[in-house]
């Protein structure tokens, strides 16, 4: 499991960078938070061996701070932490038992639960820059889509406002800890690549549908529906895809499985992206698809040990 | 001692909501507010009781091919009475409850009693009975309403006791599943049933 945690480090030095000493304590904060209920649970509750050792709960922590803004107040990220831990994975008995990704459980609890807190986006600013602007925040570049169609505007009048593609690649949208840089969470995937943590199909079910749903709404209508490479750089979607659908617990076992899993939660991504009252529906598609795992596995049965 | 039987059942031994799972409609719908809780609970309550001393009173009377419509008929007529009580002195809740006071008519609760203890038995076993498995169901309602508000609003009974906004989950419908689940789950573990 300790794979995942090496594999965040570029995006968490990206988040560092990004939002300062607020990252920092969010994340650390949450990890802690996490480990703690983790072992707290186990021992009192449970009482069996304890499993902090495992990595599996140090990587609900960073997740949940990646999906988080940085100025998050610390009880918020508390409360978070034990939702994740304590709802999400305990209650089910464990890790390998919990049917929904924790960490996502936690950031849709609390955006629910704290929709004020829980979208008020600190703008970046890069470390050691002479700018101080610590009280400010923005919408994210999806929020401000929403919003400027909600009122009527075309495509190409909101676009002059928001981030151009470069920056999304590189760092410096609005938005959580995690999803600022897409460049980061790329070379971690990379990483989990090579050592052969994730597999392809869900990746590239999930970016394929998306890619090929929005851009056949945009060749529609290009005014009204954004271009399909904004919805890749944008938001948390190559954190979704990378780090949280591929959670081997909550994800498919068959290779066949795996592709309608990530179909499925593309496809949802784009619908309450485009259509719902979100502006980002990434965690909401994986929690969606989560629930249909038992199902496509028993569709879909990887072939036994031994079977021709 | 039997009539104690009949009416503490309905408290653990054999409550409604925690134990057998009935009505869950009301019970995850109108259960955002401790307040909300004991209304509804209370105005259940006086419909399973009202009912059950009808029914037991005149089950010998109903043919058997047609014993559903009629307990349908007579649980409506009294909570047709509790609807407009409600709506004549505590207006307020009656606003709040709103389609929930005519939905008691189909309730699981009082038509499950209705068929397995009032047409079964005498008056007075079906009075305790209704009056226990009723304030049974309004405890059940109250604990979750209480633990819903507190956690979602930071109050009880409208007292606040952190000047705060809560953890609005716990007010809308996710958290109505999320805490009856674990409500359930310690009440199992005080009742020693796992």
């Amino acid at each position: 499991m300790y794979g995942v945690v090496i594999a965040m480090i570029p995006a968490l030095i990206v988040s560092i960078y990004f939002f300062g000493l607020g990252a920092v304590k969010v994340i650390l904060i949450s990890v802690i938070a996490c480990l703690f209920f983790e072992w707290a649970i186990q021992k009192f509750l449970i009482k069996g061996k304890s499993t902090i050792g495992d990595g599996s709960a140090m990587i609900t922590g960073v997740l949940l701070a990646f999906n988080v803004p940085s100025n998050l107040p610390i009880g918020i990220i508390i409360i978070g932490a034990f939702v994740s831990i304590a709802i999400a994975k305990m209650s089910f008995g464990g890790l390998g038992k919990n049917p929904f990704n924790p960490a996502l459980v936690g950031r849709v609890f609390l955006l629910i639960s704290f929709p004020v807190q829980m979208t008020s986006w600190p703008i970046p600013k890069p470390l050691f820059s002479s700018v101080v602007t610590d009280a400010i925040t923005g919408p994210t570049p999806l929020g401000i889509v929403k919003e400027g169609l909600k009122s009527g505007e075309t495509v190409s009048n909101i676009m002059s406002q928001v981030p151009t593609y470069a920056e999304g690649i590189i760092g410096g949208i609005g938005g959580s800890l995690g999803e600022v840089s897409v460049i980061a969470l790329l070379i971690g995937a990379i990483y989990m690549f090579i050592k052969k943590i994730i597999t392809w199909e869900i990746p590239v079910a999930f970016i394929g549908s998306v890619v090929i749903f929005t851009g056949i709404l945009y060749l529609i209508n290009p005014e009204m529906y954004i271009s399909p490479i904004f919805h890749l750089v944008t938001g948390g979607l190559a954190l979704g895809v990378f780090f949280m659908a591929t959670d081997m617990v909550t994800s498919p076992m068959s290779s066949k499985g795996m592709l309608i899993f990530g179909l499925g939660a593309g496809v949802i991504t784009v619908i309450i992206r485009v259509w719902g009252a979100y502006p980002e529906g990434v965690s909401f598609a994986i929690l969606i698809m989560n629930a249909f795992v038992p199902l496509i596995n028993k569709g879909f049965k990887p072939a036994r040990f031994g079977k021709i | 001692m039997k009539q104690w039987q009949n009416f503490s059942k309905g408290f653990f031994k054999e409550n409604a909501v925690f134990v057998m799972l009935l009505g869950m409609c009301p019970t995850l719908a109108v259960t955002n507010s401790a307040i909300n809780g004991l209304g509804m609970g209370l105005a259940t309550t006086f419909v399973l009781m009202m009912s059950n001393i009808v029914i037991s009173l005149i089950k010998n009377l109903i043919p058997n091919k047609v014993r559903i419509p009629t307990f349908i008929v007579v649980i409506a007529a009294f909570v047709t009475v509790v609807d407009l009580v409600m709506a004549g002195y505590a207006p307020a809740l009656h606003e709040q409850l709103g389609i929930f006071i005519p939905l008691i008519v189909v309730n699981c609760v009082v038509l499950g009693r209705a068929e397995a203890f009032a047409s079964k038995n005498n008056v007075v076993s079906s009075f305790f009975d209704g009056l226990g498995m009723g304030l049974g169901f309004a405890m059940a309602l109250t604990m979750l309403g209480a633990i819903r508000e507190m956690l979602g609003n930071y109050s009880i009974f409208g007292w606040k006791f952190i000047n705060h906004d809560g953890i609005l989950v716990f007010i809308l419908s996710p958290g109505a599943f999320i805490a009856l689940g674990f409500l359930i789950a310690f009440v199992n573990k005080v009742t020693k049933k796992v």
